[in-house]
């Protein structure tokens, strides 16, 4: 199963099965639009278009790549995905509040359909025993804080952090810990801490001031650029480069959002996600199909900014972009992606578990407690297991099934259709995304000290 | 190096150990920034397998 794109000036081809990317050749590029095909009916069919010796020359090479297992290798078996469950991650809840009102937030104001709430300290520290206990053989374990606005609860993350840590250690893993943040309670003393116990930090910025200040204001109405600039700008100066990404969200109301990314990195910041808004088409704000030409155009725009800081010696990190071509997860994540509900759970303040986070406080995707001794995982669970690219049927002939593994679940239900039901808008946006990815790769790969 | 066929990404699709220990694939955090597996890093021994 082969994909040909073109992007910017390059023509390639992703061997879909084994994940291998050539850039090819015109004739090549035509060449494998319908291969393999007798030799004689190639030439006889692009010869005079590119010359009988170039065309043989092209099938000669394409037959070594088929030979080498880089082109029309055959699909990797179809893994089962029974056995025990273990969890590698958590995302605790800390606060069902939060200090600004985004427009977009698919959080409800943080609160999640409920009242405002943080989480106490005994559940925190439970949901970290929980996890220790429910991880089986795995030794690197994942708790991220999320709210709302998990900083408004502050002594609880620094206590569950210190727990956690000690935990780990007396159990023989490692928990690493994540906080996501909208920037707004970054002062110094927060940020030496995340520093000390080496906490990743996801701080949210949309990119220019009026585009950041149309939907990120305060829980006052007023603007929220200049209040959390300082802070994450605190926050990346300390880290130097690493163990952070600021975040932002585009709509269709800034659909030159390379012009952002451009934003960020003239501020210094040097690790950028931005990701389109997960919405309907219905609102104003919410992406559509029409857009599609207009985003692959930033995309195009991003890689080749992202290409100019890596030849000036000053890489940039666009997350969307940082796929790993050598060491990349095996097959069984592949397949199954992110792990939620099964691996992965969310929990709310009062210790309920969910999926993931984005399915927090809707009561059909409850699933248990961190207060259950004998927990075990629900049929719900096990149904969220099985959701892999095999049981997507609009995934199965899809050729981007092995970079993004199906999709988000919680998009998939709220936009899809069901768990099994790939937004489509959302598979679109996800495929220009990896076509820029693999473009930026082979656009790297010309300078071959660029690559990693 | 070829002229019409130049590999930038070899094959790299791999079985992996379901119960690896080492995992740190981790959509997890990184779904706060919509995570495609795709760019997470194994961490298993040379890049596959249980260690």
């Amino acid at each position: 199963m082969l994909h040909r794109f073109q992007f910017g000036s390059f023509y390639l081809v992703l061997d879909v099965n084994s994940g291998a990317l050539h850039r090819v050749s015109p004739v090549a590029w035509e060449i494998l639009g319908s291969y393999p095909a007798d030799e004689d009916a190639v030439v006889a069919r692009h010869g005079v278009r590119f010359g009988a010796d170039t065309v043989r020359a092209a099938l000669g090479e394409i037959a070594d790549a088929v030979r080498q297992g880089n082109l029309l290798a055959p699909p990797p078996p179809e893994l089962s995905q029974g056995g025990l469950s273990f969890l590698r991650a958590l995302c605790l809840h800390l606060a069902h509040a939060c200090n600004m009102r985004c427009g977009y937030c698919f959080a409800g104001q943080g609160r999640y359909g409920g009242g405002p709430a943080l989480m106490p300290r005994d559940v925190a520290l439970r949901a970290v025993d929980f996890l220790l206990r429910h991880s089986g053989p795995h030794r690197h374990l994942d708790v991220d804080f999320f709210g709302g606005e998990p900083l408004l609860n502050p002594e609880v993350l620094k206590e569950t952090v210190e727990y956690g840590l000690s935990r780990a250690q007396e159990c023989g893993k490692r928990i690493n810990f994540t906080v996501t943040t909208n920037g707004l309670l970054l002062d110094d003393r927060t940020i030496d801490f995340l520093n000390r116990r080496r906490i990743t930090v996801i701080a949210s910025l949309d990119g220019r001031r009026g585009i950041h200040d149309r939907w990120r204001r305060l829980a006052d109405g007023g603007a929220s650029y200049e209040r959390v600039l300082p802070g994450i700008l605190s926050l990346v100066r300390s880290r130097g480069g690493r163990n952070y990404y600021v975040r932002g969200t585009y709509t269709r109301q800034n659909l030159d959002f390379a012009a952002d990314v451009r934003h960020m990195a003239e501020l210094g910041i040097d690790r950028v996600s931005l990701e389109p808004v997960v919405a309907p088409p219905t609102v104003p704000y919410g992406l559509r199909a029409s857009d599609l030409p207009a985003i692959r155009e930033q995309y195009l725009e991003i890689a080749e900014f992202c290409y100019r800081r890596a030849r000036e010696g000053r890489p940039f990190s666009f997350f969307h972009f940082e796929l790993d071509v050598l060491h990349g997860p095996c097959l069984k994540k592949r397949v199954s992606g992110c792990g939620a509900g099964h691996a992965y759970l969310a929990v709310a303040p009062d210790g309920s578990l969910y999926p993931c986070h984005q399915f927090v406080g809707q009561p059909a995707f409850r699933l248990g407690s961190v207060w259950e001794d004998d927990f075990s995982l629900p049929p719900l669970g096990r149904q969220f297991k099985q959701l892999t690219i095999h049981a997507k049927a609009a995934c199965r002939e899809c050729w981007s099934k092995f970079l993004c593994s199906g999709g988000c679940h919680a998009s998939n239900y709220a936009l899809g259709g069901g768990l099994d039901r790939p937004w489509p808008l959302g598979c679109a946006l996800t495929r220009i995304r990896l076509e820029a990815a693999l473009y930026l790769q082979a656009r790297l790969a010309e300078v071959p000290a660029l690559l990693k | 190096m070829g002229q019409h066929v130049i590999t930038v990404i070899p094959a790299q699709i791999r079985e992996g150990e379901p119960s690896c220990q080492e995992c740190q694939v981790s959509c997890q955090s990184a779904c706060k920034t919509s995570c495609t597996v795709g760019n997470q890093t194994c961490a298993g021994e040379n890049g596959e397998g249980p260690a």
